[in-house]
């Protein structure tokens, strides 16, 4: 199968062969971050734009350790480096930087549809590394080839994404991908997160984390941001912790072969109990080592790796 | 000079509907008639012929009382580069309004006699349709207190709104609706409890959620609709409330007019036509406040319009630039251009059986004026303010062809039926197709 769309820029808009395709291609990809050297020459004359309107530690390395490893040439632009405090637009900032001819590039955006937007202005290949709270979908892809990886399929597991499901981009798109690819997905967190007709998706929701822990093969904690206090979501990180956190007691509710996952960055003590992060479950940095191969494979499948150049 | 329009099928509603030829003599009507009377039998055939009286030929179309949207917004003084008082005057008569209310929220705000005597300036130089000016409730529209009502009565304005901003302090409301009173003006009310609305950018649902927007719920606007029935109902003053878009306000009205209270209230083509579903794709000309609703709302305002809770249709006229709207959704401005495409929107209710022709004309011309203290109607005596609809034409919208200027319609490339084909104030003729 060839891959031939331009833009990575939900679930929604992938097909299961598709993302089939993206979790084989990286599977091949990590292999090569094993290596002593760790560089292919695959992209090699190839610029992919790093172009992060938002604030991302993990995200952004994890792009730009992709490229590097692939030969390519990345560069980074920032929300404080960029025109924007200039007062330019998206669309004339997006504009200029096409104009130098990358081939990706790799956006960030604290708004949602940020990233369709550009999709539709500019010929080059744009991957949505996050826009608001809309879509993320590279993340959505590293966890479903580690859930893939450690349980040999996706396909009728039961996964229950817990916490803050109004606010993440992560939840949305993993509702869509884990659902997409035949799983069960059960929701949990208090009702002020649960965003209104989310099961229009094809999701259940509970109010009860027991509920949602217990039978799940995958559970999947979503970070509580102190903010969302002030926004009335929740009383107090205490509280929180005590009803919706992941603690050790809770887990003894779940499967004996459960998995624990985390798209970070963790508040440890709030959605999950440090001894429940670093136990035998948890597959939280096997997440991250993932999300390099993705991105990696995402990279080459949108530079053209796929059509122009044979793979190393 | 003598004018003859011939042969139209004329609608007032509730006084006039047939067909008729009305003669309009230094710019007011003189004769109205049909077949056999004094105007519309052998007189008007012996006048058409005569060289000095000018004839329009109205045969096969709706000639009405001049069309009045009582809810625009031309952006001058301080936003002209999005619509002038002039080129909204414009877009006006070819939309075939004769007559238009102008929200306050200008910079700077028409919340005292000068601005509302600089915008009438600027409406007399245009020249073409009537404009009403809307003056604040509160100075600034910052709901602290109250605009000089007397003085911006005497100097032309029509009725007080904040528009754009909901007048949150009810004691507020309350001192506005009875101080309004005393000078007989009308108070319009934009229904929107802040906190409930908060950051959101469209209607609450399912469409928001799968989007990442945040949602704004019903509840943000219906509270406050009871809210102002209720302050109407203790002032007994006249309250009209503007864009309902809600299920909940549409039944909150409906039973306060069951109770007699003395509440009006409008809904914008865009809420009858479209739902939430027109923001997919990040569609920033789907983007306005109240945002488009569900499915379910849209029929409530369909029923609303259906038995009369809804007495008006006016379109919210809120021109914006590219500036505004070629940007990310959540900043993107609310509000869109509505005069070129209200008679075709409101005629697709006529033929879709949800309100007869004489309902549509009275929700777009009789009604808002009656509301706002004015007496129109087609009769002998009053200036020649008339509308003539073509119920047939078809044709594609394009938005590029406007006569505003700005092009924020999500009704662009729309296949159309009927539309105005002559606009005519005080017997001039400022649109004619």
């Amino acid at each position: 199968m060839q891959f031939v769309k331009k833009d990575i820029l939900d679930m929604e808009s992938l097909s299961v062969d598709e993302i089939t395709l993206i979790l084989d291609t990286a599977q091949q990809m990590k292999e090569i971050s094993k290596r002593p050297v760790k560089k292919v020459p695959t992209l090699r004359g190839k610029t992919i734009v790093l172009f992060f309107y938002e604030p991302s530690t993990r995200t952004r390395t994890s792009f730009d350790i992709a490229a590097k490893r692939l030969s390519a040439d990345s560069i980074s632009i920032s929300g404080s480096t960029s025109s924007i405090v200039k007062g330019e637009t998206l669309i004339d900032t997006a504009r200029n930087i096409e104009a130098m001819n990358p081939d990706v590039i790799v956006m960030r955006h604290s708004m949602a549809g940020a990233s369709h937007m550009l999709a539709k202005i500019v010929r080059t290949s744009i991957i949505n590394a996050g826009d608001g709270m809309h879509a993320h979908p590279t993340q959505s892809l590293l966890d479903l080839m580690t859930v893939r990886e450690h349980k040999g399929r996706v396909s009728g597991l039961r996964i229950a994404i817990i916490g803050d499901i109004s606010h993440s981009r992560v939840a949305r798109s993993n509702i869509i991908g884990f659902t997409k690819m035949g799983a069960d997905v059960v929701l949990a967190g208090p009702p002020t997160m649960i965003p209104k007709g989310i099961e229009s998706l094809g999701v259940s929701v509970t109010y009860n984390v027991n509920d949602a822990v217990c039978n799940a093969d995958i559970v999947m904690m979503l970070r509580i941001q102190k903010e969302r206090q002030k926004g009335l979501l929740f009383s107090t990180e205490r509280e929180y912790a005590k009803v919706y956190g992941l603690t050790m007691e809770r887990m003894k509710g779940a499967k004996k072969d459960v998995l624990i996952m985390h798209p970070g960055p963790v508040n440890r003590g709030v959605e999950i109990a440090p001894e429940v992060m670093d136990g035998p479950y948890s597959i939280i940095i096997d997440q991250v080592t993932n999300g390099v191969a993705v991105r990696m494979s995402l990279l080459y499948l949108t530079a053209g790796g796929a059509r122009n150049v044979d793979a190393d | 000079m003598l004018m003859l329009i011939r042969g139209g099928r004329v609608i007032d509603p509730g006084k006039l509907d047939g067909i008729m030829d009305i003669l309009i003599e230094d710019g007011r009507i003189v004769e109205v008639g049909g077949q056999g009377s004094e105007v519309g039998g052998q007189r008007s055939e012996v006048r058409g012929q005569r060289p000095e009286v000018k004839v329009i030929d109205a045969s096969g179309k709706i000639v009405a009382p001049g069309l009045m949207d009582m809810h625009v917004h031309f952006r001058e003084p301080g936003h002209e580069y999005k619509e002038t008082i002039e080129t909204g005057c414009l877009s006006a008569a070819f939309g075939g309004f004769t007559a238009v209310c102008t929200m306050p929220n200008t910079n700077p705000v028409n919340d005292n006699s000068q601005v509302t005597e600089y915008i009438l300036k600027k409406a007399g130089l245009a020249d073409t349709v009537r404009v009403y000016p809307v003056a604040a409730i509160s100075p600034g529209l910052q709901g602290k207190g109250l605009c000089e009502y007397g003085d911006l009565k005497d100097a032309g304005a029509i009725a007080v709104s904040d528009d754009g901003n909901p007048v949150t302090d009810s004691q507020l409301m309350r001192r506005a609706l009875e101080y309004a009173k005393g000078f007989g003006l009308p108070v319009i009310s934009h229904c929107e409890v802040l906190d409930l609305a908060s950051n959101g950018v469209m209607n609450e649902g399912a469409v928001a959620t799968r989007m990442g927007l945040v949602g704004i719920p019903n509840a943000a606007e219906s509270i406050m609709v009871m809210r102002d029935i209720a302050l109407c109902e203790l002032t007994e003053a006249s309250l009209h409330i503007a864009h309902v878009s809600t299920i909940e306000s549409v039944r909150a009205i409906r039973d306060a007019k069951n109770r007699g209270v003395c509440v009006t209230a409008e809904t914008a083509p865009h809420y009858f036509t479209l739902t939430e579903d027109a923001v997919q794709g990040y569609n920033t000309n789907a983007k306005m406040n109240p945002p488009l609703r569900s499915m379910q709302d849209r029929e409530a305002v369909l029923e609303g319009l259906s038995d009369g809770t809804i007495d008006v249709i006016a379109t919210d006229h809120a021109p914006h630039s590219s500036i505004e709207k070629e940007v990310e959704f959540d900043i993107a401005a609310n509000g869109i251009i509505g005069l070129e495409t209200s008679v075709s929107l409101g005629l697709k209710l006529v033929e879709n059986g949800v309100i007869t022709i004489t309902d549509l004309i009275a929700k777009m011309s009789t009604n808002p004026a009656r509301i706002l203290g004015l007496d129109p109607g087609i009769k002998k005596g009053k200036p020649a303010d008339i509308t003539i609809i073509d119920p047939d034409i078809t044709y594609k919208v394009d938005a590029a062809g406007f006569q505003s200027l700005s092009r924020n319609t999500p009704f662009d490339g729309w296949n159309m039926k009927g539309r105005a084909v002559l606009t005519m104030v005080g017997g001039k003729v400022v649109f004619e197709r």
